[in-house]
């Protein structure tokens, strides 16, 4: 009984949103002990339409789709991880400076923030991965950079509305430092919408990464990675079953961060639910 | 604005200058680096033998008088390159946010009218699958789908390879045909359009509906929308009249902020279906780092956007006169 109460309290969306993401965990953490083929090795003939030996068919040289869209969770999953832990701390870490000390601190940090953000964020992903040259290690540091500023902002207009509260004035009194007031009695309050915003992040940084290795600009091949295998996909246009599984697996992906992400809203914040 | 401006262009600079790829290789070619002479050449060529500060302050000034550089892979101004392309990009953006607004409006009112019911879950799932879709995914499905399974549709392309262009007014191949009189070449043109504006359009529906079907619920709890009811005004004219027209407040901002996501999608939408505007020249121009068509991009780019916010606050105080610009 008390499982079911919790289970209603999550709300379905949550519920989706969690097994989509658990499955791909466990294929992540799993997929070596059961697959049943090397994601990079040719074990049939090229451009074969789905059959019950390779479920999903076999791309353009002979490797088995669904077994690289599987292995290929062990690249998004963790680049986007990486890219939202950082940019999410570090963005949320500067906002909070800025937000604290205000003055020229804050009008330097946000001038930043700014002129970031008024970059469609492909063209300055794809400018920075450019500039620092093709590979999904830079295209993660694209990544960060134009990923950041919003947790900034996020961050800062938090700050300033806790900052404002008696408990803060009452530290202050008390001969709390500003470090001390900050991280102990300001930021405590400040993180939930940075949770939200990080948790539905990371299905937009799993989409931007397989644009980027889409373009060229990320993963290279062979790495079975979604965007890529995509990009083969296009090139075997009429075999439409080479791009179908790496598709599917970045829409669910998406959808089940996109779920969780509504959810936790839900849950962190009961008016918005309303 | 201007700070913005010259901190956009300041970045693209500092960026095409940070690469580790040397662009002189695709200007003269890999074998012709070890040819000290050729090299230097180059260089005095294309200006690179200037210390930074200059280089700068020269493409700072340049491109105050439209000038932004050579191509590396066209060989032709960028300036130009990107003039050439913009209508096709246009084009396109344009009928894919009439697809995205329109779509995104009748979802989102879908949705409020009939709250937590049915209807309500389909049209936030249709919504939330746009924003989800890959576009350069969902692109390739669609055009399997539609042009080759059921043959409704035209291929890639503005148009067939076999057929010229109709004469240049506004560089819209529709609204050119039409100004034409050329049917024939109308009805292609919009075929062509149709499935790469769904695509795009659908990306944004989301974030639009969303939006209203949000600001259609706080505006249908008004008082004066029961107030319009006991009056006897039929459902759907409170629906349109009285709730969508103060619903559509807010909903401007986010229709100028989607435009963001309309290059985003553009980029790779016009990839997939062989678009020849900005989008795919950008990828093309990414791809052979090509330094100054990937500046001129980034900076037209950010530009554009920037415009576009400006816009939408103007629009905004014009629509809700209790704005008032700061």
């Amino acid at each position: 009984m008390k499982a079911l109460a919790l289970l209603r309290r999550l709300g379905l969306p949550m519920i989706i949103g969690g097994f989509i993401v658990l499955f791909w965990i466990v294929v992540a953490l799993t997929i070596d002990l059961w697959s049943p083929y090397d994601p990079f090795s040719i074990v049939g003939r090229r451009l074969r339409p789905p059959s019950d030996v390779h479920w999903l068919g076999t791309d353009g040289l002979g490797r088995d789709v669904l077994v690289r869209t599987l292995y290929g969770v062990r690249h998004s999953l963790p680049i986007a991880l990486v890219v939202v832990l950082v940019s999410s701390l570090g963005g949320a870490m500067l906002g909070a400076i800025a937000g604290y000390l205000g003055g020229k601190t804050d009008s330097v940090i946000m001038r930043l923030v700014d002129i970031t953000l008024s970059f469609p964020a492909i063209l300055l992903a794809m400018a920075v991965t450019a500039a620092l040259g093709p590979g999904l290690g830079n295209a993660a540091v694209a990544m960060v950079v134009v990923s950041w500023p919003v947790y900034a902002r996020l961050m800062r207009a938090q700050v300033l509305t806790m900052r404002e509260r008696e408990h803060v004035e009452a530290a202050v009194a008390a001969g709390a430092g500003r470090v001390r007031v900050l991280t102990r009695h300001i930021l405590p309050l400040c993180w939930s919408p940075v949770l939200v915003n990080a948790t539905m992040d990371l299905g937009q940084i799993v989409l931007l990464a397989a644009s980027l290795s889409f373009i060229g600009l990320g993963a290279l091949p062979p790495t079975p990675e979604w965007g890529q295998m995509i990009a083969e996909g296009a090139v075997n246009f009429y075999q439409w079953w080479v791009a179908l599984g790496p598709g599917l697996a970045i829409l669910s992906v998406v959808l089940g961060f996109n779920f969780l992400g509504d959810g936790l809203r839900d849950l962190l914040d009961p008016r918005s639910a309303q | 604005m201007p700070l913005l401006l010259l901190g956009i262009v300041t970045i693209a600079f500092a960026l095409s200058n940070l690469t580790k790829g040397d662009p002189l290789i695709s200007i003269i070619g890999e074998r012709q680096m070890d040819n000290p002479e050729i090299v230097a050449a180059a260089k005095a060529r294309w200006g690179l033998d200037r210390p930074l500060p200059e280089r700068y302050l020269r493409y700072v000034g340049n491109l105050i008088q439209g000038d932004m550089g050579i191509s590396l892979r066209t060989k032709q101004p960028v300036a130009r390159d990107l003039m050439d392309r913009l209508p096709a990009t246009l084009e396109l953006v344009i009928a894919a946010m009439v697809v995205g607004v329109g779509g995104g409006i009748l979802l989102g009112v879908v949705a409020a009218r009939y709250r937590n019911r049915a209807a309500d879950h389909g049209a936030r799932f249709v919504a939330l699958l746009g924003s989800s879709l890959p576009v350069f995914w969902s692109g390739l499905l669609l055009l399997f789908v539609f042009s080759v399974v059921l043959g409704w549709l035209p291929g890639p392309g503005r148009l067939d390879a076999r057929l010229t262009p109709p004469p240049g007014v506004t560089g819209f191949y529709t609204v050119d045909a039409l100004l034409a009189g050329d049917f024939t070449t109308f009805r292609l043109a919009l075929t062509h359009l149709i499935l790469p504006a769904c695509v795009l359009g659908w990306a944004v529906m989301g974030i639009i509906s969303r939006l209203v079907r949000s600001s259609m619920l706080d505006v249908l709890a008004q008082d004066y929308i029961l107030a319009a009811r006991a009056k006897g005004a039929s459902g759907p004219r409170v629906l349109v009249n009285h709730a969508l027209r103060n619903a559509m407040i807010p909903t401007l901002t986010i229709i100028g902020f989607s435009f963001a996501y309309l290059i985003t999608g553009a980029v790779l939408t016009e990839t997939i279906f062989s678009w020849p505007g900005i989008g795919s020249y950008t990828v093309d121009a990414a791809r052979s780092l090509d330094y100054p068509a990937i500046m001129g991009v980034t900076i037209v780019g950010g530009s554009a956007f920037l415009l576009t916010n400006l816009v939408t606050d103007l629009a905004y105080a014009l629509v809700d006169p209790r704005v008032k610009l700061g």
